[in-house]
């Protein structure tokens, strides 16, 4: 399959690749997909007092497309508000990074990983 | 060295420039059709073809009047099993065959079931073998056909043909194997190996693409398939329609090739694959083989990387040309049947990537694949949430992952 050069570049070169502590209060954990499925993503987020997203860090299982995807909405969410970073859409994903149709699970699954970090940390907060 | 490098001699091989030198004559001077009966042209032409069949009959141990050549191994296949429930069916309408096969052979079962004939499909074991047994056990009155292939062409896995053919014989049952992977490679007796009908392609064995023969034993017994073809009655009557004789000729030139060269190329192919499986095993941990070892083509290795999926490795290894079981890689979105068949779990079957070693690739080929691999592999895991998650000790069985 062709892939865009968006793709290639996230793929060769992802952004923000790594770990935040997951049991740090203002550390909220997304882990979607399944191993079965053939992608795995876990998106995590630092939010700070404000409710900004001040750091995002991911790590995914899966083809290239899934990779660039979601490393590509690592950069989106930084510096966005939760409610903004809610307003990410999967299509956004898809038209950004050119993916041809049988890849558009890939930026599903990355939007899902967004709304599952935003959901852990809530979750956390709310715990408190 | 040059790159891309070519290794994935199951999906097809390069015309060797001895076959095709054999060929161009037959796209010039002598382009007569094999069929004409009354001039010069089309006597050059059927010599020629009369040749082709027999170094064609020599590599598998029939004769050259067995040899009935078609457009490729896929028609080929779809002749045997479709000819024969054709011709057969007052006999009985059962058939038995396994669920690794090309689907060629897998598809016209299919297509026979909707017909309402009964196939039974063979359990396999983890390396994908078929006991002899067991077929020997499927056998009914009214089975008509066994199809079980010589090597498969995603785990290499080569099934005991000469025991199955056995069987077949002994309960007078007509047995049909697709030998695409092996001719050429393995050496085949159809005689020895009990072998009523045989499948072949050209383009797997370094001949042209678009040429095949299906082998339709004449005596003990004398074989009958009913043609998918009509028209001109050309190869007695099994499948019409005008001999591309220079695909002929450049398959029986690359047949007698592989004769010539089998114990060499063999013993070559078997070194190169061993240094890169032993190189891989040694350097990456957690990788699988899939298959059997033993009982395996000399040039196919399939490996599963866990934890790092097959599309993305296969990205990675850009400047080689090598194919994976992943879904990723496939329209279906389904991972290899074959993989899923053998009872390899999804995750291994999404990791593994096959590579075709053959008759071009060189030993500084398969090191720098293998350094390749090795370097792909390991930035792969260091992206991966699996393999954490596998260091930390975490068992990935006991996650609830949402699937969808
Ligand atoms: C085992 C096997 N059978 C049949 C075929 C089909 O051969 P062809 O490409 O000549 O139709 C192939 C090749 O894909 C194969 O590997």
């Amino acid at each position: 399959m062709a892939y865009s050069n968006d793709v290639i570049d996230h793929y060769e070169n992802p952004r923000n690749v790594g770990t935040l502590d997951k049991a740090d209060q203002n550390v909220g954990t997304g882990l979607v997909g399944a191993p079965a499925c053939g992608d795995v993503m876990r998106l995590q987020i630092r939010v700070n007092d404000d409710g900004v997203i001040e750091d995002a860090r991911f790590k995914t299982y899966g083809c290239g497309s899934a990779i660039a995807s979601s490393s590509l909405v690592t950069e989106w969410v930084k510096g966005r508000t939760l409610s903004e970073a809610m307003d990410i859409k999967n299509i956004e994903i898809a038209e950004h990074l050119a993916l041809p149709p049988v890849k558009i699970h890939c930026s599903v699954l990355a939007e899902d990983a967004i709304r599952a970090a935003i959901a852990d940390y809530k979750q956390k907060k709310e715990a408190k | 060295m040059k790159l891309p490098i070519y290794m994935d001699n199951h999906a097809t091989t390069a015309c060797d420039p001895r076959v095709v030198e054999a060929m161009l004559p037959y796209l010039t001077e002598h382009f007569g059709n094999a069929a004409s009966r009354n001039h010069s042209f089309g006597w050059t032409a059927e010599q020629a073809v009369d040749k082709a069949r027999a170094q064609i009959a020599a590599l598998i141990g029939a004769s050259a009047r067995e040899i009935v050549f078609t457009s490729g191994a896929t028609e080929s296949d779809n002749a045997a099993l479709k000819g024969v429930a054709e011709f057969y069916a007052s006999r009985g309408k059962h058939i038995i065959t396994q669920a690794t096969e090309h689907k060629a052979v897998i598809d016209s079962a299919r297509a026979l079931e909707r017909q309402g004939y009964e196939i039974t499909w063979l359990p396999l074991d983890t390396e994908g073998l078929v006991k002899p047994e067991d077929v020997a056990a499927a056998i009914r009155p009214d089975t008509i056909l066994v199809s079980v292939m010589h090597g498969n062409n995603e785990i290499g896995t080569v099934q005991p043909i000469a025991e199955i053919g056995a069987v077949c014989k002994a309960r007078k049952v007509l047995f049909h194997t697709d030998a695409v992977q092996t001719a050429g490679k393995l050496p085949i007796d159809v005689e020895a190996m009990g072998v009523d009908l045989l499948s072949l392609s050209a383009h797997k064995m370094y001949g042209p693409k678009g040429i095949g023969a299906l082998y339709v034993r004449r005596k003990q017994p004398r074989v009958r398939v009913a043609p998918l073809i009509h028209g001109g009655g050309h190869e007695r009557g099994m499948r019409s329609g005008t001999l591309p004789v220079h695909q002929i000729v450049g398959f029986g030139a690359a047949a007698a090739l592989a004769m010539e060269e089998m114990e060499a190329e063999t013993a070559r192919l078997i070194g190169l694959r061993e240094r890169l499986r032993e190189r891989l095993v040694a350097e990456i941990p957690e990788c699988h083989l899939n298959g059997s070892l033993e009982c395996r083509l000399p040039g196919n290795l399939n490996m599963s990387f866990a934890f790092v999926e097959g599309e993305s490795l296969l990205m990675d290894l850009k400047d080689v040309a090598v194919s994976s079981g992943s879904a990723c890689t496939s329209a279906s979105l389904e991972p290899s049947y074959v993989l899923r068949a053998l009872g390899v779990e999804d995750e291994l079957a999404h990791s593994s990537i096959r590579f075709g070693i053959g008759r071009f690739n060189t030993q500084e080929e398969i090191d720098f694949v293998a350094e390749r691999v090795i370097k792909a592999v390991s930035r792969l895991r260091a992206l991966s949430p699996l393999w954490e998650m596998h260091q930390e000790g975490i068992d990935l069985k006991s996650v609830q992952w949402t699937a969808h």
